[in-house]
């Protein structure tokens, strides 16, 4: 680890002027996925802007169609929240099936998000259930937020302060763990609402994507046997130690339909 | 009489309290007036040559104190790492053993090959000049598997080794196994991989190194599971350092399965270092450079035939195996594909003939040797898949082949073709006993309640055996080892009683504070709280070679058992005297001298008073004093075994393998502490799954780079991926052994990944599949279900 200035801004504007004035500086939020790159000599950055004494990006808010869970809520605290558990239950439950303990009570939603690893679960349950990205300058949709690998829509010095999730009829998540890391190798949400269905998948390739034959089908029939015979493309989809491409494209409609099980039960 | 806690009874561990209370004392933990920190800069290349190092930017950083390379090695006219056991081919012709640099020299051969040691005042300053330094490698292709290693035109890794095989080794009686394939009914074949591992032990490695120039002395403290053998093969064979003159302590370890049982550069370094820079040096691992650093096991490929009568009588078996060693030979290297697995060919079986070839291969990765069951696991492996794919093929039950070849109970001592013999044991009783404990009896209706959730379930059986107790110095000898294989003991009773003993073994993880506390406590009628066990410092403890092959209790604890009958032996002259009785009248029970059939007594703490202050003492005839020591050779190897059986239940539509119940019978003897045993054994059996189901080193073939290079991408056993599991004991004697014990800490690792594996083509034979290589991860296992072209499970 090299040596480095940090800040802890109490004030959103503060937090983005500190942000963009120092050259290399860098948000850091639960730091479960920051502080093991910096101890790795992966990133050095020169200065740390903490996000954990801006009260406005904690919580949970009851919007009534819709759920706002601010950017520093640790994943514990969204998975055990009565809200979300009473009104998105499948956004709860894949809170709590990311990492272990220690990491769910650290690491945070707007972290998760904003750092867009390409089999990190939350991404699944933004661009599923169409969430919109509430950040320190603009709203953004999910479908317009991840682009790739690790790359977002965010700009420079733009802070994540909110992710506001419509409320689904039904939703559901089923990952298949990574054996390792134990990530999702695939993870799938899906998610009815009334005008229609949504199919996310991350894991699968190296980036969070949606899957419009499977919406289309589901959207028929929100049921398993509705996509079983649906095959995803192997192409794009990513092959390594842990799984080749032909896998991950069959783990897709494994998962969708366990992921529609699990929105159904 | 006090607290006496001894054979059979299981009190909670005496060294738990400092671990579970964060006051181990770990190399870590050290530190030193002055002490600087070093850095080890690693090949990123699995093959290049070294072209230059450029040092300057490196020395010019803030804070650094020096920075070493091979070239300064040479200088100074060190050692190579040596290799502790020479092997030979069939002709005789000693095994090729290129020189192994502490520090790189000319070329470097795997990705974590050490080129540099950069030592500063801090570990960050020190990692900051680390990275400045510049090297000059011109890359070569790398080859990383055995049997890419031996084909022609493969890249060489040294010049005077051809094909890259340091060993043509083999065993047996080739005429007589090829005589008997002619005439056999039925011949079974399997070709299989045994997988890479990685050991992880929880404690990374780690070393310090100090020089005093006042009395010219070196002390390394290092994790290592065999201080004294570190100092005599780094001290006399390295560095040129006097044995007198060198301390080598191994405080507290956390965990070593293997890892640190061997001689490793670093500690050669880092203690030359220290008086070159006239300072304290150290240096601590971080996991990902003990991925590339920390001696590898396994890693073989074999091509097994099993020659069987009409009946399934086992006839002749005969194994190929190419085994990778890595980039150099590392301490016990050639020693663990040869005579730790050849030997075991023969499992519970009067498999009458046997014939072993293996290669042993050069690669471009990190060195291979010992892992936890070293040798004995893959032996067993090759074995136990193949006796169930012959009774397979032939139709017989697979509990049934086994018992019609077992060694029966009666036949022991039973010497086997492949050079050991087995004082004693029970095969079929431990398989009987499994049978019950894993309700055999109840399977099928296991499996049609897992049939109906769409989960194809499986039964694996392996009834294995091994060898251990490292191990009969004459016969290793004989095998290539250039060490003794014995143990010592000291036993130093207090003027008030209290023991402390020395022992040459040394305990990082498997309670040995607690077991050999036990057997003096019952040997002497001693408290156990009032038993300390001393072990892991060359200057207070006379003398060892450590702790691995199972080794501790078997060697060491008959060496303490030696030592204490000595202690006996004199006290009984001392109560002789004190009781004015002939010394045969003495008799020592319960912590007491008698006189036979007189109620004269006296205590120990009496006749260890006596011995301390000895004035009414047979000075003439008696040394005072109260101090034995012995050092213990075994005869024989021990022999543990056991029968393993394993379920599993596969879900199809994902390929993964869940392991539902797991049940172990083993014969290990005598058990001294039953709750020790047992967690042996949980920790054995769960390493040996993590093998068959998730364990895989895998290294990019061309580039030489280690792709399951962290805990993200190698996967270890988890507690979620283990049901509760059944461990008995089904005990024969050992005839050798002073207490008749046979070591339990790898049986657990050797019996299980045949089980499983057995257990998981179990669950896939009846859509063909025969066989599926370690580790059974849930892609591999779809694969195999897609070319069974099975057909998509109905929801
Ligand atoms: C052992 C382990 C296991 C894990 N397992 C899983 C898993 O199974 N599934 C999974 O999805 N994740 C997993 N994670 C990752 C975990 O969920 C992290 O918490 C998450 O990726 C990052 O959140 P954080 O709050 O820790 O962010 P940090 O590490 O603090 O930051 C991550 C990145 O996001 C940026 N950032 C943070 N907050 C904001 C914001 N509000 N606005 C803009 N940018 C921001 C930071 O600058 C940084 O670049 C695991 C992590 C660990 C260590």
């Amino acid at each position: 680890m090299k040596p480095f200035a940090y800040h802890q801004p109490d004030q959103i504007p503060d937090a983005a002027k500190l942000l963009t004035s120092i050259e290399d500086s860098k948000l850091v939020a639960g730091g479960m996925t920051l502080i093991p790159t910096i101890k790795q000599r992966l990133a050095s950055p020169v200065a740390l802007v903490d996000l954990s004494k801006l009260g406005s990006l904690k919580g949970i808010i009851d919007d009534g169609a819709s759920i706002t869970i601010g950017a520093m809520t640790p994943h514990a605290v969204v998975a055990a929240s009565k809200l979300v558990q009473t009104k998105i239950p499948g956004l709860a439950a894949l809170a709590l099936m990311i990492g272990d303990p220690a990491v769910r009570s650290r690491g945070t939603i707007g972290g998760s998000v904003a750092n867009n690893d390409p089999a990190a679960d939350y991404p699944a349950g933004v661009l599923g259930l169409g969430a919109t990205i509430v950040t320190s300058t603009r709203e953004i949709a999910a479908d317009k937020f991840f682009l790739g690998l690790f790359e977002t829509a965010l700009e420079p010095g733009e802070i994540i302060t909110a992710i506001r999730f419509p409320v689904p009829l039904k939703a559901g998540y089923s990952k298949f763990k990574a054996p390792a890391s134990r990530y999702a190798l695939v993870g799938v949400f899906v998610a009815k609402f009334a005008d229609g269905v949504r199919v996310a998948v991350t894991g699968a390739g190296p980036g969070v994507f949606r899957v419009p034959p499977m919406e289309a089908a589901l959207s028929e029939n929100f049921d398993p046997s509705a996509i079983a015979a649906i095959k995803i493309d192997n192409d794009g989809l990513t092959s390594d130690i842990h799984a080749e491409a032909d896998y991950r494209a069959h783990l897709v409609t494994v998962m969708a339909k366990r992921a529609v099980d699990a929105a159904l039960s | 009489m006090g607290n006496v806690i001894g054979i059979g009874a299981s009190p909670k561990r005496k060294e738990d309290q400092r671990f579970l209370t964060g006051r181990g004392n770990y190399v870590s933990d050290i530190k030193r007036p002055g002490m600087t920190a070093g850095v080890f800069v690693r090949s990123l290349h699995g093959h290049a040559i070294l072209r230059g190092i450029d040092k300057s930017a490196a020395l010019a950083a803030p804070g650094v104190v020096a920075v070493l390379t091979g070239e300064d090695v040479a200088a100074d006219k060190l050692g190579s790492l040596p290799c502790g056991w020479g092997i030979s081919d069939a002709k005789g012709v000693p095994m090729k053993e290129p020189p192994f640099p502490m520090l790189a020299q000319g070329k470097v051969r795997f990705v974590g090959d050490m080129v540099a040691f950069v030592i500063a005042e801090t570990p960050e300053q020190a990692n900051a000049a680390a990275e400045l330094l510049t090297v000059d490698y011109e890359v070569l292709p790398s080859v990383v598997g055995v049997l890419e290693a031996v084909r022609p035109g493969a890249p060489q890794l040294f010049d005077d080794v051809p094909n890259n095989i340091c060993c043509d080794w083999e065993l047996g009686d080739k005429a007589a196994v090829e005589t008997a394939f002619r005439k056999a009914a039925h011949v079974a074949k399997l070709s299989l991989v045994n997988n890479r591992l990685i050991g992880n032990p929880m404690e990374p490695r780690a070393a310090i190194a100090e020089f005093e120039p006042g009395t010219d002395r070196f002390t390394l403290w290092t994790t290592s599971q065999f201080p004294h053998v570190v100092r005599f093969l780094m001290g006399a064979l390295v560095l040129n350092i006097p044995q007198h003159k060198l301390r080598v302590v191994a405080p507290d370890v956390g965990g070593g399965f293997g890892v640190k049982q061997f001689h490793y550069g670093e500690e050669a370094v880092i203690t030359w270092a220290a008086k070159r820079v006239k300072r304290p040096i150290k240096w601590v691992a971080s996991r990902s450079e003990g991925y590339v650093s920390d001696r590898h096991g396994r890693d073989h490929v074999t091509e097994a035939e099993l020659a069987l009568d009409e009946y399934g009588k086992f006839l002749a078996f005969r194994v190929n195996t190419l085994a990778n060693m890595g980039g150099y030979l590392s301490t016990f290297g050639p020693n663990i594909p040869t005579n730790l697995y050849g030997p075991l060919l023969g499992g519970v079986y009067t498999t009458p003939a046997i014939y072993c070839n293996v290669k042993v291969v050069f690669t471009n990765t990190v060195p291979v040797d010992a892992y936890r069951g070293a040798g004995r696991p893959e032996a067993t492996f090759v074995l136990e898949r193949i006796v169930d794919v012959a009774a397979s093929e032939m139709g017989i039950d697979r509990v049934e082949i086994r018992r019609r070849n077992m060694i029966p109970k009666e036949a022991y001592p039973y010497q086997t073709p492949v050079l050991v013999q087995y004082d004693s044991g029970d095969p079929m009783g431990c398989l009987d006993g499994a049978l019950v404990a894993a309700d055999v009896k109840g399977f099928g209706v296991r499996k049609a309640a897992s049939a109906s959730k769409g989960k194809f379930r499986g039964l694996g059986y392996s009834t294995y055996v091994e060898a251990c107790g490292l191990a009969p110095s004459r016969f290793a000898g004989r095998l290539g080892a250039r060490g003794g294989l014995y143990e010592s003991a000291t036993v130093r009773v207090h003027p008030t009683g209290q023991v402390t003993v020395m022992i040459g073994t040394h305990n990082h993880g498997q309670g040995h504070e607690t077991t050999f506390a036990q057997i003096v406590s019952e040997k002497l009628g001693v408290s156990f709280e009032n038993v300390d066990i001393v072990f892991g410092d060359t200057d207070r403890v006379q003398f060892g070679m450590g702790t691995y092959g199972s080794r501790s209790l078997v060697v060491g604890g008959a060496a303490l058992s030696k030592a204490t009958d000595k202690v006996i032996a004199k006290g009984k002259k001392i109560a002789a005297h004190l009781l004015e009785a002939a010394e045969v009248d003495i008799q020592f029970e319960a912590g007491n001298f008698s006189v036979a059939g007189t109620d004269r007594t006296k205590s120990f703490e009496d006749i260890a008073g006596a011995a301390y202050v000895p004035h009414n003492y047979p000075l003439e005839v008696l040394e005072p004093g109260l101090e034995e020591q012995a050092y213990y050779d075994p005869v024989n190897f021990t022999y543990p075994g056991g029968c393993h059986i394993a379920e599993v239940e596969v879900d199809p539509e994902t390929g993964t393998v869940t392991l539902v119940n797991y049940t172990a019978v083993d014969d290990v003897g005598t058990v001294i502490n039953p709750m020790i045993v047992e967690g042996q054994l949980h920790g054995g059996i769960v390493q040996g799954v993590g093998q068959a189901l998730f364990e895989n080193a895998v290294y990019d073939e061309g580039s030489g780079q280690l792709l399951s290079g962290s805990l993200m991408d190698y996967c270890m056993p988890r507690a979620d991926h283990m049901p509760m599991m059944k461990v008995e004991t089904h005990s024969t004697l050992c005839t050798h052994t002073p207490m008749g014990v046979k070591g339990c800490g790898e049986v657990g690792t050797i019996g299980s990944p045949a089980a499983v594996i057995n257990a998981v083509v179990d669950a896939l034979a009846h859509l063909g599949v025969t066989h599926v290589d370690m580790p059974a991860t849930p892609n591999r296992i779809w694969r195999l279900l897609q070319n069974a072209s099975l057909p998509v499970a109905a929801e």
